[in-house]
């Protein structure tokens, strides 16, 4: 409080000349002790006096009048305006105003759902999100978008954690100290000018994948004005050998779409179809819906040949573990055998597999589609394509489209090249990280520091920021405005689901500031493009609706009807020999190429196949590992091409023989407090020129050790029938195969009488034979039920969270095992062992047979834990929630407890949503139909793989699928009368290659 | 005090004596309260006091850490959810069995030799169970939350969920530690009168005779006596068994294999004993040489202490051997390859290192010679306690560690915070006994009293 004359009081007092003597005889005449705390105390001034009086509130003195009713109001008026200042750690800067007339359909309490999209590496995935109060907090599929159809994956579901992420870069700084946008935008200005006058020369602009058709243009109208700029686009994990072989293969380059949901056989030449592909979701969901045993079309068969295990190899009928550089020989091998290209075939290692594929796709022309991994060189994809031409299956199972991705004007190397050589004055890099993304060999750094103006839009203050004059907060994919396509180009308009929280801008943003317009929103830009692509004609209901659904119809690019271009083998060369080790680079299924590294939540997923957390590791195969004698966790150094990089080692069965696999995304050095230290950086021995496999690679032990964070070390089933699977013919003998194994108690074995249900029974179905492992459910429970992010410590003492797990089981020898997965839910046992343990009655069944548990009645002893057969419980051995972050407490759902330390927690079926789809059914006075509630796992499936609902409910999905043949629980003999049930797997063997 | 002048009506035929020749009641006075009231404290009771003190602290300061930061602090993790908690529970509530047995069932047996050693194997009782207190409740996820198991009226509505074994657990354990430490309490009342006449000091006057309770040593007061510990041993009694056995619960109605067996109570009640009675020789045996009671406990003590061990070792032996029997016999694959995993998996050395204290060692007490031994009877006690020990280990963190479904299996280690745990608990027990060898008198004198041969026990008067 500064009121000018509470000071003033004692300052007047201190002016007034003071009289010593008449103090002191003052003091000596006073009886008793004195006290006086200054000599104008003593005095008795009456400014002194006026300031005692005054030492409070100015008006305090006329408040002790006795109240009046007026007065009182006032007080009352004024205390709980105070208590609300008080209330609040931070105030909001912006204006807040009451909703004098509420938005439609907006209700506190209850979520409303935004579509939007969320590209990684450009490629979008169309959502649907989930947002409490404005606060966005889960992600959902878009069920009408043709790259979701309901579904997403796991990088989708952990978008929100990235969005209220505390690390992230939080304004705009100057060479390291704090400036601000406007700050940046007027900089913009100058260095506009300066370029405007020398045409651009020495101005560069460096880009990740762009498929947003307004960035695109807004980088090509400012080319267009400095025709002496350049846009290098580098894209890590970069689709540049899909483009490269389909123009070696057709003449020009485009990019594959399939229609998995006609092939009956697919073949993967290293395809991570439902992995890594931009169009994984889709493919998955395709893929499922042509694998219904009991369908009378029979299944799909799929054949996966691939160097390192994949989720797609994991769901293979026939899986070949195949050395990358080995793929194209055997590419080639199956194009001579069906006649596609000329011979002599090239000699391969699995002859039996050529003539065996070659068989099934020749009987299945136009129905069988072939498709080749990004990680394969160009060559490959010009004869998997040669092969599709040749099997009528190009326009059918295989369709072409134009690369989605914008045109360039300079390659990465071209631009390092002219860093290094000083024509580079100023280089922008919209996104990215290249500093910790470039492979070693381009010597990015040391070039980066001939630029004299690096300017850098990212949305973390990492490893390229600290090294930028001007470093530009990235506003988060929810929070911002703009475009982007899917696989098949379809266009989603990306609407933010909050402003802005740091004030982040994004490349739109930056890009029109430089072209002088850096008041324009993006908002503003993406209309503007849009407006300008309808001719004018894009009217505000079309761009509601275009926003609403998430997608602009029709926007999807057109198949192009291309003929194999004629000497199209003419230009691929001879096969790559190899040598030695081949050492592979694939980016990881959770960070990605390390701009996810500071997220909890894909940390500590466990990786799909190893089931690895909160690391990367040198992944060997059983035979090379023996050959050299390393064991798990010891620390190897790989060596390649003069450079050499320290890693753990991590023995995977199904790796091939000669391979080992590095993930990138690790071994970040700056990057927020997630990311920093975890793992080893395999982009410091990788090239260039083959970014995903060279020969040649060597490894030695260095005797250290390090330990890895894995959850489920256990590969082998140990002869139990856990996960269930029969060969098709097996299956179409016996359809109740799996029924037939062990044998549980008689139902009617209790002397007590069945409890009746006679509301709701909740359960839950998995198909064994849709899920793929691919972990989204995994991460859309923690999403959903704020399932706290434990730390690698942790995890190695086996304390991690997740609700529902994928245990994942090898089958057979450990060069070529078969690979299944199955998720473990809590089972909503109907005789719970848990619950009778219980000293305190936290774990009880609820009428409609769910399996509660009561938080705040819990004392942790952990009995129901340890009781549990399936191990599905999960303990809070320390406060693993983080309730000190303040920007994570936007994050949680408010319809789910925040568990303290000490507790025990579990899966509970999503028992918000059933609640909350109750409250919706009870106030029409109706039953909750089936599919009403659908629990976060189920949601984000790809392939549909979990069912949900009422069993009481005869006609629900889940009750039919309890009835199916393949229906069948897990350790029903110990009598625990599971409600979450699993249908068997089933298998479409090629019997060409069954025999032994 | 000189009241007592009923005879002793038995005379000992043995080869060894419960009590050495030559003791008068006099003497047998004189010794034992002479520990307490005359004798200065020895100087190796002061450094084995401070010595159990400071690791007692070591105790404070591990349950200090562990309310603040959690019970992540112990190895406990998923799947094990129990480990040194539970080990050490077990190990203490099994320690704490010889005492009441020996006060109890030896009582109603009337075997007399018992005498000597009854009271401080009560002590040893009430202070393990004191350690093994400490186990139930801080185990949990949260200790302050801990007496929701009892039950007790409450504004939430909700009484402790019956069905499960730890409420059993809590009233079974609560109830014998209450009627352990009124059984020593009472037995030692004449005791404390007579250390209430002969106190000089007047602290030690009044300590004494607040405790005595206005014991005179009247013949009704004797007539109460005896009815009052008749009473509280035929009460004791069913508690011997029950305690165990409604420990043995906890794993026995778990269904994990390897706690889902019906040998639970007989077999844990018999390791019980067997572990007790392995704790009364390792504190006896050391005791009678400090405070050179030879006399009292005799080797004869010795000699059947060590057959009760040899006997209830083969029980315990007889249960291991039905456990691998059944495994087999069942056909139940969980419980065979829990068998094959005790035997051969991770932890094997745990489990042949528990056979060979548990089954083989206690072997060698077949011969008088070496049940004679002082030294290797010694020996012998603490390799039980260390196999009775390890016998827990197997059962539960050993049993969790790979159970129904592998993709959950584990390893359990214990870390530090576990062990300075498990360690203050010794340093508890230790301080305690100390406490109670200084303040109290150790053996039962009144009851020596009546052992002593009437022709001796007069002669010197």
């Amino acid at each position: 409080m500064s009121e000018p004359n509470q000071i003033d009081a004692p300052a007047e007092a201190i002016s007034a000349p003071l009289d010593l003597e008449a103090l002191r005889t003052r003091l000596s005449s006073a009886q008793g002790p004195q006290f006086w705390r200054s000599l104008e105390e003593i005095a008795g001034t009456p400014q002194f006096q006026a300031f005692v009086e005054n030492e409070f509130t100015p008006g305090t003195s006329e408040w002790s009048d006795p109240v009046s009713r007026r007065r009182l109001l006032e007080l009352l008026g004024a205390s709980l305006g105070l208590a609300g200042l008080t209330a609040c750690t931070r105030q909001p800067a912006e204006k807040i105003v009451p909703y004098v007339k509420a938005p439609e359909e907006f209700i506190p309490g209850k979520p409303v759902y935004y579509a939007t999209a969320i590209p990684v590496s450009g490629y979008a995935d169309g959502v649907l999100v989930e947002s409490h109060m404005g606060r966005p907090t889960k992600v959902e599929g878009n069920p009408e978008h043709p790259s979701s159809l309901g579904a997403t994956d796991v990088l989708r579901q952990a978008a929100v954690l990235g969005l209220y992420d505390p690390d992230r870069s939080q304004v705009v700084t100057r060479e390291g100290r704090v400036s601000s946008w406007m700050s940046f935008a007027a900089a913009a200005g100058t260095l506009r000018e300066s370029l405007l006058s020398s045409k651009g020369y020495g101005f560069r602009i460096l880009t990740e994948a762009v498929t947003s058709p307004s960035l695109a243009a807004a980088i090509r109208n400012l080319l267009a004005e400095l025709p002496g700029a350049k846009w290098c686009q580098f894209e890590p994990v970069s689709r540049a050998n899909v483009t490269e072989g389909l123009r070696l293969a057709f003449g020009r380059p485009l990019q594959p779409v399939y229609k998995l949901d006609q092939a009956k056989v697919i073949v993967s030449l290293d395809a991570d179809l439902f992995g890594a592909d931009p169009g994984a979701v889709r493919y998955a969901r395709d893929f499922a819906a042509m694998r219904k045993p009991e369908a009378s079309g029979g299944m799909n068969r799929l054949y996966v040949v691939e160097p390192t295990p994949s989720i797609t190899g994991g769901a293979a009928d026939h899986r070949l573990a195949l050395e990358s550089c080995e793929v194209e020989s055997f590419a080639r091998a199956l194009a001579v055998e069906l006649g596609v290209m000329a011979g002599p075939a090239p000699e391969v290692s699995h002859p039996r597999w050529i003539k065996a594929i070659a068989a099934d796709l020749s009987k299945h022309k136009g129905a069988c589609v072939v498709a080749a991994g990004q990680f394969q060189v160009p060559a490959v994809h010009a004869v998997v394509h040669a092969i599709n031409a040749g099997l009528g299956n190009a326009g059918n199972t295989a369709t072409y489209t134009e690369p989605l991705e914008a045109t360039a004007s300079q390659t990465l190397p071209d631009l390092v090249e002219e860093m290094r050589t000083s024509q580079v004055s100023t280089l922008l890099m919209l996104g990215g990280n290249p500093l910790y993304q470039v492979p070693a060999d381009l010597e990015f750094t040391e070039a980066l520091r001939k630029v004299r103006m690096r300017i850098h839009l990212g949305a973390y203050d990492d490893e390229t920021s600290a090294v930028c004059h001007w470093h530009i907060n990235e506003a988060h994919g929810l929070e911002s405005w703009g475009d982007a396509r899917a696989y098949d180009g379809t266009v989603t308009i990306q609407q933010p689901l909050i402003a802005p929280l740091y004030g982040g801008k994004t490349a739109l943003e930056v890009v029109a500031a430089l072209a002088g317009r850096p008041g324009a929103t993006a908002h503003d830009l993406v209309r503007e493009y849009w407006q300008a692509q309808n001719k004018g004609m894009l009217t505000e209901d079309v761009w509601r609706k275009q926003l609403h659904d998430g997608f602009v119809p029709g926007s999807a690019l057109a198949a192009q009807a291309v003929p194999l271009a004629k000497d199209w083998a003419a230009g691929l060369g001879s096969p790559a020999k190899t040598e030695g080790l081949e050492l592979n680079f694939r980016p990881d299924a959770n960070v990605h190429d390390g701009r996810f590294a500071n997220n909890g939540w894909l940390q500590e997923l466990p990786r799909p196949i190893t089931k690895l957390t909160w690391d990367n590791a040198v992944q060997v195969s059983p035979e090379t590992a023996a050959k050299l004698g390393i064991r798990n966790e010891d620390v190897v150094e790989l060596r390649h091409g003069g450079r050499t990089v320290h890693g753990p080692v991590w023995i995977v069965p199904g790796q091939a023989a000669n391979s080992i696999t590095v993930h990138l995304g690790y071994g970040r050095w700056r990057g927020g407090r997630v990311a920093t230290g975890a793992g080893f950086n395999a982009n410091l021995i990788r090239t260039s020129g083959t970014p995903w496999h060279v020969t040649g690679a060597q490894l030695a032990k260095t005797g250290a050790r390090h330990a890895l964070a894995c959850t489920q070390d256990h590969h082998s089933m140990e002869g139990r029938e856990l996960v269930r699977i029969a060969g098709l013919e097996k299956y179409r003998k016996e359809p109740d195969f799996a029924q037939h194994v062990g044998h549980g108690p008689v139902k009617e074995m209790s002397l007590f009488p069945e409890f009746k249900y006679e509301g709701y029974s909740w359960g839950m179905a998995i198909d064994l034979n849709a899920c793929t492992g691919c972990n989204a459910c995994t991460i859309a429970c923690q999403a959903e039920n704020n399932i706290a992010v434990v730390g690698k410590s942790e995890v190695l003492r086996g304390r991690d969270m997740h609700w529902i797990r994928i245990d994942r089981y090898f089958e057979g020898s450990l060069d070529a095992p078969e690979i299944h997965h199955q998720p473990l839910t809590c089972m909503h046992c109907e005789n719970a062992p848990c619950e009778v343990v219980c000293p305190v009655a936290a774990t009880t069944h609820s009428e409609e047979g769910l399996n509660q548990m009561t938080y705040n009645r819990c004392v942790g002893t952990r009995y129901c834990a340890n009781n549990c057969p399936y191990k599905v419980r999960r303990f809070n051995f320390f406060l693993y929630d983080d309730w000190e972050s303040k920007s994570l407490h936007g994050l949680r759902n408010p319809d789910v407890t925040v568990r303290s330390r000490g507790v025990m927690e579990k899966c509970t079926y999503c028992v918000q949503r059933i609640n909350a789809a109750r409250i919706e059914a009870e106030q029409e006075d109706r039953k909750i139909r089936d599919g009403e509630v659908v629990t976060a796992c189920q949601a984000v499936c790809p392939t549909q793989a979990i069912a949900f609902g009422d069993l009481n409910d005869p006609v629900s999905r889940v009750a039919k699928l309890k009835k199916d043949s393949r229906n069948y629980g897990l350790l029903t003999e110990l009598n625990t009368r599971p409600r979450t049930t699993y249908l068997a797997k089933v298998r479409n063997a090629n019997p060409e290659l069954e025999k032994a | 005090m000189e009241h007592d002048e009923q005879q002793p009506s038995k005379a000992v035929d043995t080869e060894y004596e419960v009590i050495e020749p030559g003791h008068s009641y006099r003497s047998v006075t004189d010794h034992i309260s002479a520990i307490v009231l005359t004798r200065k404290t020895p100087k190796t009771w002061l450094i084995g006091f401070g010595v159990s003190f400071m690791v007692l602290s070591l105790l404070l300061m591990s349950l200090g850490g562990l309310l603040v930061k959690g019970i992540g602090l112990w190895g406990v993790n998923q799947p094990v959810g129990w480990g040194f908690d539970i080990i050490n529970f077990v190990w203490w509530i099994g320690i704490g069995h010889a005492g009441t047995l020996i006060s109890a069932i030896l009582l109603l047996l009337r075997q007399d030799w018992r005498t000597s050693i009854n009271r401080f194997a009560e002590a040893m009782t009430l202070f393990a169970v004191a350690c093994a207190g400490i186990y139930p409740v801080f185990h949990t996820g949260r200790p302050w939350l801990a007496y929701w198991l009892f039950p007790y009226p409450n504004t939430m509505g909700t009484w402790p969920q019956v069905l499960s074994p730890l409420v059993w657990d809590v009233f079974a354990v609560s109830t014998y530690a209450t009627v352990s430490a009124l059984f020593w309490y009472v037995g030692m009342i004449p005791d404390l009168a007579t250390l209430r006449d002969r106190a000089r000091a007047k602290g030690a006057k009044i300590f004494y005779g607040m405790l005595a309770m206005g014991w005179r040593g009247s013949a009704r007061h004797w007539a109460r006596y005896e009815t009052a510990s008749l009473l509280l041993a035929g009460l004791a009694t069913p508690l011997v068994i029950s305690v165990h056995t409604v420990v043995s619960f906890d794993f026995a109605v778990g269904i994990i294999p390897g706690w889902h067996a019906t040998i639970f109570p007989p077999y844990f009640v018999a390791g019980a004993i067997f572990a007790g009675f392995a704790m009364v020789l390792t504190l006896s045996i050391p005791l009678r040489v400090f405070y050179k009671l030879e006399d009292f406990i005799t080797n004869r003590h010795l000699d059947n202490m060590a057959k009760v061990m040899l006997a209830t070792g083969l029980i315990v032996g007889y249960g291991y051997m039905m456990e691998t029997f059944m495994a087999w016999y069942s056909g139940n694959p969980y419980e065979s390859f829990l068998m094959k995993n005790r035997f051969s998996g991770p932890y094997m050395w745990f489990y042949w290192a528990l056979i060979t204290c548990n089954v083989l060692a206690p072997q060698i007490l077949w011969w008088r010679r070496f049940r004679r031994n002082v030294t290797m009877l010694f020996v012998v006690s603490i390799i039980v306690s260390i196999g009775m020990w390890l016998e827990r280990f197997i059962i539960i963190p050993v049993s969790l560690h790979r159970d129904f479904l592998p993709s959950s299996w584990g390893m359990y280690w214990p870390t530090s915070w576990d062990w300075m745990t498990f360690i203050g608990t010794l340093g508890l027990f230790a301080s305690l006994m100390f406490i109670f060898l200084r303040l109290l008198p150790m053996i039962s004198i009144f009851e020596m009293r009546t052992i002593v041969p009437p022709a001796e026990g007069r002669s010197k008067e």
